[in-house]
């Protein structure tokens, strides 16, 4: 904190009180009351409720669907990181080389970013339609695609889906680690290391782990959360819950299926996690900061 | 030589990656530019059709939805309310809150501080049920306030504004002090115009962020005069051609945004990362 500050009786609370006001509403509120949910048991006509201890959170574990929500998960974001990391790293590294149009690809590229993932679903919607869609035609030309009962093509579907914007995100901050070397360090390695490719990966790739780092999680995150919109635009789970999130099931059981005391339960699991990734990329902030 | 070789490379590569970003959403435009009888019998076209203004023009204007309620045209009036009611919301008061923090001695200050930042723990997703409830007991649903709220308080603008006024020389309070000048004018004088460029970054931020919400107006949302554009256009009925339409003209306001204004975005996001 700063060495010279205010002191005030009343001045401070009036700054933080807007703030304060709106999570003590709309955050602990629902914060609160999902934790009680979590732990408590409503009977099915939802006329009363009793305490139910980690009842919900046993429900949850025996439930197999839970474990495919989890394994889907897990796949969808790990197949996401590495598919549009890469890509974004690729694109990143040659609109760095390129001396002409540097500004046209980069504006090209980015704009994706901007696109809501709803809007993404819809669109792969049309593409993966039965009736209109190029890859549909194109995928089952190749294998009989099937992504409404065969896991494997609905996979293929959200991954697409769920992949495309992502790029640019990807592009975007990898651009800016790799503009953020120095040029006296690529110059110098120019000398020691005629190898393109062996210069990549022994100086510029290590120099970017930050990068890579921050963008792991940037886009686990975005698998969690943010794939909501397009699993809803798209196979909506399907076939079964083989492709339901983490997050998409505990709403579908939650909001749905009104089943509270799950909800409750899973979003509190969910929390969990959360935690963990919020704690190694406050690490990586904090760690990152420089004063000028 | 070789040199010429590895750029033309990398220009093909460059080329593969727009081709991947601009053909799906060149394929739709192309074909909500046909009749929707054109698009049921020969399928998505990559073609210009002939039928753009007739299509768009509909699109914005007949009423739709459940019970032919809403147009178009209203879905992003509400959008826009929405995303600038957010946008405005967190600027202020996240600003406000991290001058708090950082420019004041408070009591409890390490426990404000996670008061505020454990929250990014708990993504609306995660709280979307319980979030309903309390909205609808305070009879929020299927109003502008309900919409705009529980997405307005970032702990994410509030990190960023605090890292920013701890970048700040302490030597600039000091001289102000010196004169005399009051915690408020300190504020309003020196710090809002200091951080012009995280504002606006963190403004558009949070407006595309606020245009992006699908999940949120689905649920907050029972009257459809309270839809919004991205959360329409799974509910939204109408003919195929209309839904190209409306799904291209969905993307504009938050794409022109981040294209024209990049560097700005950029530039705010990368100042305190």
């Amino acid at each position: 904190m700063k060495k010279v500050q205010f002191k005030s009786y009343y001045s401070q609370y009036f700054f933080l009180a807007p703030q304060l006001l709106i999570l003590l509403i709309f955050l602990y509120w629902p914060i609160i009351q999902t934790f009680k949910d979590a732990f408590t048991m409503q009977d099915a006509f939802g006329f009363g409720s009793q305490f139910a201890g980690f009842d919900n959170f046993l429900f949850v574990f025996s439930d197999p669907s839970y474990f495919t929500a989890f394994k889907f998960t897990i796949i969808y974001s790990f197949v996401i990181t590495l598919i549009t990391g890469s890509i974004g790293l690729l694109l990143a590294v040659q609109a760095n080389k390129v001396l002409h149009g540097k500004n046209v690809y980069k504006t090209l590229l980015i704009w994706p970013y901007a696109i809501a993932p709803a809007v993404v679903g819809v669109m792969a919607n049309y593409f993966f339609s039965e009736r209109y869609g190029l890859l549909h035609h194109l995928f089952n030309n190749l294998w009989g695609f099937n992504w409404y009962e065969d896991v494997f093509d609905a996979y293929i579907y959200v991954i697409i889906a769920g992949s495309w914007k992502q790029i640019s995100a990807n592009f975007i901050f990898f651009l800016a680690g790799l503009q953020a070397i120095q040029k006296t360090v690529i110059e110098a390695s120019i000398i020691d290391c005629k190898s393109n490719i062996r210069r990549f990966w022994t100086i510029t790739f290590p120099l970017l782990m930050p990068t890579t780092f921050f963008l792991i999680i940037i886009n686990i995150t975005y698998a969690f959360f943010d794939t909501f919109g397009i699993i809803d635009t798209t196979t909506i789970g399907a076939p079964g819950s083989e492709t339901k999130t983490l997050v998409y099931k505990a709403y579908i059981d939650g909001f749905k299926g009104l089943d509270l005391g799950s909800a409750g339960a899973q979003s509190i699991m969910m929390m969990i996690i959360v935690l963990f990734i919020t704690i190694f990329q406050f690490r990586y902030i904090e760690g990152k900061i420089h004063y000028n | 030589m070789t040199r010429y070789i590895s750029s033309t490379i990398n220009h093909c590569i460059l080329l593969i990656g727009l081709l991947i970003m601009i053909v799906p959403v060149w394929i739709i435009f192309a074909s909500s530019t046909h009749s929707s009888l054109f698009i049921n019998t020969n399928g998505l076209q990559f073609f210009l059709g002939d039928n753009f203004i007739e299509n768009y023009s509909r699109v914005l204007f007949k009423k739709s939805g459940f019970f032919n309620e809403i147009t178009a045209l209203k879905m992003f009036f509400n959008s826009f309310v929405m995303a600038t009611g957010i946008a405005t919301l967190s600027v202020i008061t996240s600003l406000m809150a991290a001058y708090g923090l950082v420019y004041f001695k408070i009591k409890f200050a390490t426990l404000i501080f996670w008061l505020i930042f454990i929250t990014l723990l708990v993504p609306l997703e995660l709280r979307i049920m319980p979030s309903y409830i309390v909205m609808s007991k305070l009879n929020l649903v299927n109003t502008f306030a309900g919409l705009i709220l529980p997405i307005s308080a970032s702990a994410i603008a509030t990190f960023f504004f605090r890292q920013f006024y701890k970048s700040i020389p302490d030597e600039l309070l000091e001289a102000a002090k010196l004169d005399g000048t009051s915690s408020w004018r300190f504020f309003i004088d020196f710090l809002v115009p200091l951080s012009k460029t995280m504002i606006a970054a963190v403004f558009i931020f949070m407006f595309v962020f606020g245009y992006n919400q699908y999940l949120w107006p689905l649920i907050m949302t029972t009257s459809e005069q309270y839809w919004t554009v991205v959360m329409g256009l799974k509910t939204m009925y109408g003919s195929i051609s209309d839904r190209f339409a409306f799904v291209i003209m969905s993307m504009i306001p938050p794409v022109v945004i981040i294209v024209f204004l990049q560097k700005l975005f950029i530039q705010g996001i990368f100042q305190n990362k």
